[in-house]
């Protein structure tokens, strides 16, 4: 029996982890999902469903830092991709001086923070871009002069907007939220976000 | 008490002048400068104030049965607190439950002093202010004495070997709207968030340099923050729900750190921006 649960993990999870050497996987998942539901309780808006995941979640998980097959990386980006939304209107880029402030904003679906109140992409705490906030982190890569790097083009403008909406769909198991298909960021502010990084005018290109 | 809160502002605007005059653009150059604001906050470190009022605490008797926290195991046997940090989380066949400190404490003041847990768990954390913590208080007295001592965290109890697997799990698991798992800020070398250095808790030397520096009296916050306020910080960032305090989520990411930090000298209450 424990082979049999072994193998059906196995076939989620692939060659990542040996099967062999850790026979009590699949128990120690199953009781790692009763665990967590027992830690958390829910406070604020954040409720006890944010412990749920879907299935890049789930199998970004399972992975555990270590690289993905390349049929699981392109079946999660395909997944991904799928549910990238571009505005009816066909208007990708928005203000890039609201983008910054959006970039600049942490606040936003933390229990501590108000429901009704600011939510941002906090951009600057993963990555460098306009010149002049030195305050910025190094999880994701630089996106100092990123139009004018690619290019100030149409496959430009959709791809950051595709990016910012579901970082998954480019790269699976992405350390970026996805800021579109988590509800996290409005159409409207993902608009805002892109023309920071395409619009000429903006000190990301200057 | 005014003495060092004076040393700790005059080393604290020394260094914000120096950085002020330095000033030159270049991550480089921000980075050393926190470092060195860092160091001056060494110099002299408010914590020993929580210590010395968590000693009192540990010491006095209290609760219903009004007795003191001497009758305590801390799995070194009852009242003994020198190095008893460096060996926790460990299992406990009187509660048959693996324990981190906190854990133990609430488990002590419940079964031995008699508390109501509610009651034991009344002001786990500081506000900043007026309002105090005597948890944070004891724990700061406990870990006190396990400076320097070496971290050894054991598993040849499987109960410890099962929460070190399912800590390892937690440690990965993703969820919430932003997809943040502990490892999406703490899985690679050398990375920031903002300007703060994150530690690779993936790595021996990662996990060996943050664990050994918690619990930590935060300059921001005016209180001394312990390992379980360190991992409901992080739960609230990671826009999870609220960790409960000493849940086993909580003591299994715990003992998979604290394992992981095993062989370097436990070195806290630090201090920490």
């Amino acid at each position: 029996m424990r082979m049999s649960t072994c193998m059906t993990w196995v076939a989620v999870a692939a060659a990542a982890v040996g099967c062999a050497t850790t026979p009590s996987d699949s128990e120690v998942n199953a009781k790692a999902a009763q665990m967590l539901k027992a830690s958390f309780k829910e406070a604020g808006q954040a409720k006890l469903d944010r412990l749920d995941q879907d299935d890049t979640q789930r199998t970004c998980s399972l992975y555990a830092g270590k690289a993905l097959p390349k049929d699981v990386a392109a079946r999660i980006e395909a997944a991904n991709l799928a549910t990238i939304q571009y505005p009816a209107d066909g208007k990708l880029v928005g203000d890039w001086k609201n983008g910054e402030k959006i970039a600049q904003e942490g606040r936003g679906k933390q229990f501590s923070d108000d429901p009704q109140g600011a939510v941002g992409a906090n951009c600057y705490a993963c990555h460098q871009l306009a010149p002049q906030e030195l305050s910025f982190g190094t999880i994701g890569p630089s996106l100092y002069r990123f139009g004018r790097t690619r290019g100030f083009t149409d496959e430009t403008r959709k791809y950051a907007y595709g990016k910012v909406y579901n970082a998954d769909a480019f790269a699976a198991c992405s350390n970026m939220p996805r800021f579109g298909h988590s509800g996290i960021l409005t159409d409207a502010q993902i608009r805002d976000v892109v023309a920071l990084l395409v619009d000429p005018d903006s000190p990301v290109n200057k | 008490m005014n003495q060092i809160r004076w040393r700790l502002a005059a080393g604290v605007a020394g260094v914000a002048l120096a950085a002020f005059a330095a000033h030159a653009p270049g991550q480089g150059s921000t980075v050393d400068e926190i470092a060195k604001y860092r160091a001056a906050l060494q110099d002299g470190n408010p914590a020993e104030l929580w210590e010395a009022r968590g000693e009192e605490l540990w010491k006095r008797p209290r609760g219903p049965k009004n007795v003191s926290l001497e009758r305590c195991d801390l799995g070194l046997g009852p009242g003994v607190v020198k190095g008893a940090y460096a060996q926790l989380p460990r299992f406990f066949a009187d509660a048959n439950r693996v324990m981190d400190l906190e854990t133990r404490l609430l488990y002590c003041m419940t079964t031995e002093q008699g508390m109501a847990d509610a009651d034991a768990r009344k002001q786990l954390f500081g506000n900043g202010n007026d309002r105090k913590s005597d948890m944070e208080a004891i724990v700061a007295y406990v870990t006190s004495e396990s400076k320097g001592v070496k971290m050894n965290v054991a598993l040849d109890d499987p109960h410890v070997r099962e929460m070190y697997a399912l800590g390892e799990r937690m440690f990965y698991f993703r969820g919430g709207p932003h997809d943040f798992a502990c490892a999406t800020c703490h899985g690679e070398d050398g990375k920031r968030i903002r300007l703060q250095d994150l530690p690779n808790l993936t790595t021996k030397e990662g996990a060996q340099k943050a664990y050994t520096t918690w619990p930590a009296y935060r300059v921001s916050q005016g209180e001394v923050r312990t390992f379980q306020w360190r991992l409901y910080d992080c739960f609230r960032q990671q826009r999870f729900p609220e960790l409960v305090y000493g849940s086993d989520a909580s003591i299994a990411l715990t003992t998979f750190l604290a394992r992981n930090a095993n062989g370097a000298a436990f070195d806290a209450p630090a201090i920490k921006r």
